[in-house]
């Protein structure tokens, strides 16, 4: 019975970080038909941001909300520099800074701070455990479920409620047409990048507070991640994104339990092979979401 | 109200437009003729901003507005309708429609007043509310972006083949509601290939042929010019 609440919680936590990683990169996606390869350096910008503020008398809260806050301007930094200036060139182009922008900013976190591992302040309750139906239980994973939960929830409100949300689902689909009808192309494709950095950031805090400590290269597994999931779960939808991301994590979690420890380093080969056998049965992804026609 | 002198239009190297000069006054229906590949959408497209010319002026009530962006114009009064029709296929109409208005989202009632007004000219779009826009058929779907199009309250509606690929019924229904539109007050340049139908509505004509103005005119002075029905009867 515990290995199964065990189970389940691990694949639930795992599987909402996931998610909202997916969701942050394919809300760009979406919009832009590009890809952001900077993102996961939002990640890294978040969990600096935790490292600096590390000796500072303030509450954890209070330097968490400054953290997202970070990765949130770092996300409309990127959209200024990287992708505005080029984004009517070519996807070449966009490609190409995108990547120069990822890797100024991890650079910089090389040169300014360490190339090593530095640990950032994390609240008590991110180390206490909970029994659950006889299952010991790490409470951040209850508390990365809840979170995403909430923050799945208010996604979905913006998204499906407010005239912002509904604009930017337009443009999703069909950009010229929304611009026809007076939505500002910059308020739209800025508000992604927002938002992006918002998911970005919460689940930097949380993929903190499994490993304890950042380096410049962080970024890397959470974009690898984010973009595998958004490509089973199908690119052009954000349920999608959401879909593949918590699959991913079933999938890995499910190998993590079941593979003999000799070939558990080779699990990100099942891993992938199993997303490649997805992909073969689906090659649009689970979902997928409303045609889309010109890129912008 | 709108000038447009001398503009040319490229796709790449491809020239849609070489030299099209029209005119269109406040109050008026002019509709624009011609062959496929005449470059009547390219034109349109170019007074929605979607398309910037390399060459020559449009101006709207004297201002220049050749370079600026399709939502800059929507503040000024310019509303198009494209011939894809786009409707935001998993949107309701609803949405749809409180997107038609996003450049006065804030004036909610004046928003709200017009809502009803295209209800009553659409009374098919009332009844479907709620419905995803990508279920209705061909007929309402132009109904609805017609409709989307009037939510910003426009000056100036750009109509682009709104019979394209419908029912000859559901054809003469449309052409009933541009006529109440323009009645309503709309200054309208409408594009289409359905010359007979179109000049029936109409005040003033432009054929363009081979990316050119060929003539202009009322509709029983085109007519009266044998010469052109080739260009833009298409036979």
């Amino acid at each position: 019975m515990g290995i199964y609440i065990q189970f389940l919680i691990d694949v639930l936590s795992l599987g909402s970080l996931y998610a909202l990683m997916a969701l942050g990169l394919v809300i760009v996606y979406g919009i832009l038909k590009l890809v952001n390869f900077a993102y996961g350096e939002l990640i890294m910008v978040a969990g600096y941001t935790l490292f600096l503020l590390g000796g500072s008398p303030f509450p954890w809260l209070a330097m968490a909300v400054v953290a997202v806050l970070m990765a949130v301007l770092t996300g409309i930094a990127t959209e200024y520099v990287a992708f505005r200036p080029v984004r009517s060139k070519s996807v070449t182009a966009v490609l190409i800074t995108s990547f120069a922008f990822s890797t100024l900013l991890q650079n910089s976190a090389l040169l300014f701070i360490s190339p090593r591992a530095r640990t950032v302040p994390l609240p008590s309750v991110f180390s206490d455990t909970v029994m659950i139906g006889g299952a010991i239980i790490p409470l951040r994973n209850i508390l990365t479920i809840v979170a995403a939960a909430l923050l799945l929830t208010v996604f979905s409100f913006i998204m499906k409620k407010t005239v912002l949300g509904l604009a930017m689902r337009a443009a999703a689909t069909k950009f010229t047409m929304a611009r026809m009808l007076g939505i500002p192309a910059n308020l739209i494709i800025t508000s992604a990048f927002a938002i992006s950095g918002l998911l970005a950031g919460v689940v930097s805090l949380f993929w903190l507070g499994r490993i304890g400590s950042v380096v410049p290269g962080i970024g890397l597994e959470p974009l690898l991640v984010a973009f595998i999931a958004t490509v089973i779960g199908g690119m052009r939808s954000l349920q999608g994104a959401v879909l593949g991301g918590f699959l991913l994590s079933l999938i890995v979690t499910t190998l993590n339990y079941s593979l003999p420890p000799e070939l558990l380093k080779f699990r990100d080969a099942f891993t992938f092979s199993l997303v490649i056998l997805i992909l073969l049965w689906r090659p649009d992804g689970l979902i997928k979401g409303p045609a889309t026609g010109q890129r912008t | 109200m709108l000038e447009i002198d001398g503009i040319e239009l490229r796709y790449g190297a491809v020239k849609a437009v070489r030299d099209v000069s029209l005119k269109v006054h406040k109050g008026e229906l002019v509709t624009l003729l011609g062959a496929n590949g005449a470059g009547k959408s390219s034109t349109l497209k170019s007074i929605a901003g979607v398309l910037k010319p390399v060459r020559g002026t449009i101006r709207l009530n004297g201002e220049d507005i050749s370079s600026l962006s399709p939502e800059q114009l929507v503040r000024r009064g310019v509303a198009m309708v494209p011939e894809t029709r786009d409707v935001f296929p998993d949107l309701t109409v609803d949405e749809n429609l409180q997107l038609g208005a996003f450049s006065r989202r804030w004036n909610t009632r004046a928003v709200e007043a017009t809502r009803q007004q295209m209800f009553e000219l659409f009374p098919l779009l009332a009844e479907r509310v709620k419905q995803p826009a990508g279920t209705l058929s061909g007929g309402q779907q132009q109904q609805l972006v017609i409709a989307r199009a009037m939510m910003s309250n426009p000056s100036l509606l750009l109509l682009d083949e709104p019979s394209l690929g419908l029912a000859p019924v559901i054809v003469d229904k449309i052409f009933e509601m541009i006529v109440a539109l323009r009645q309503s007050g709309v200054t309208i340049l409408l594009v289409e290939q359905n010359a007979t139908k179109a000049m029936k509505i109409s005040d003033r004509n432009y054929v363009l042929s081979l990316g050119r103005v060929a003539a202009e005119g009322t509709a029983a002075e085109i007519a009266e010019r044998s010469d052109l029905k080739s260009i833009y009867l298409g036979s």
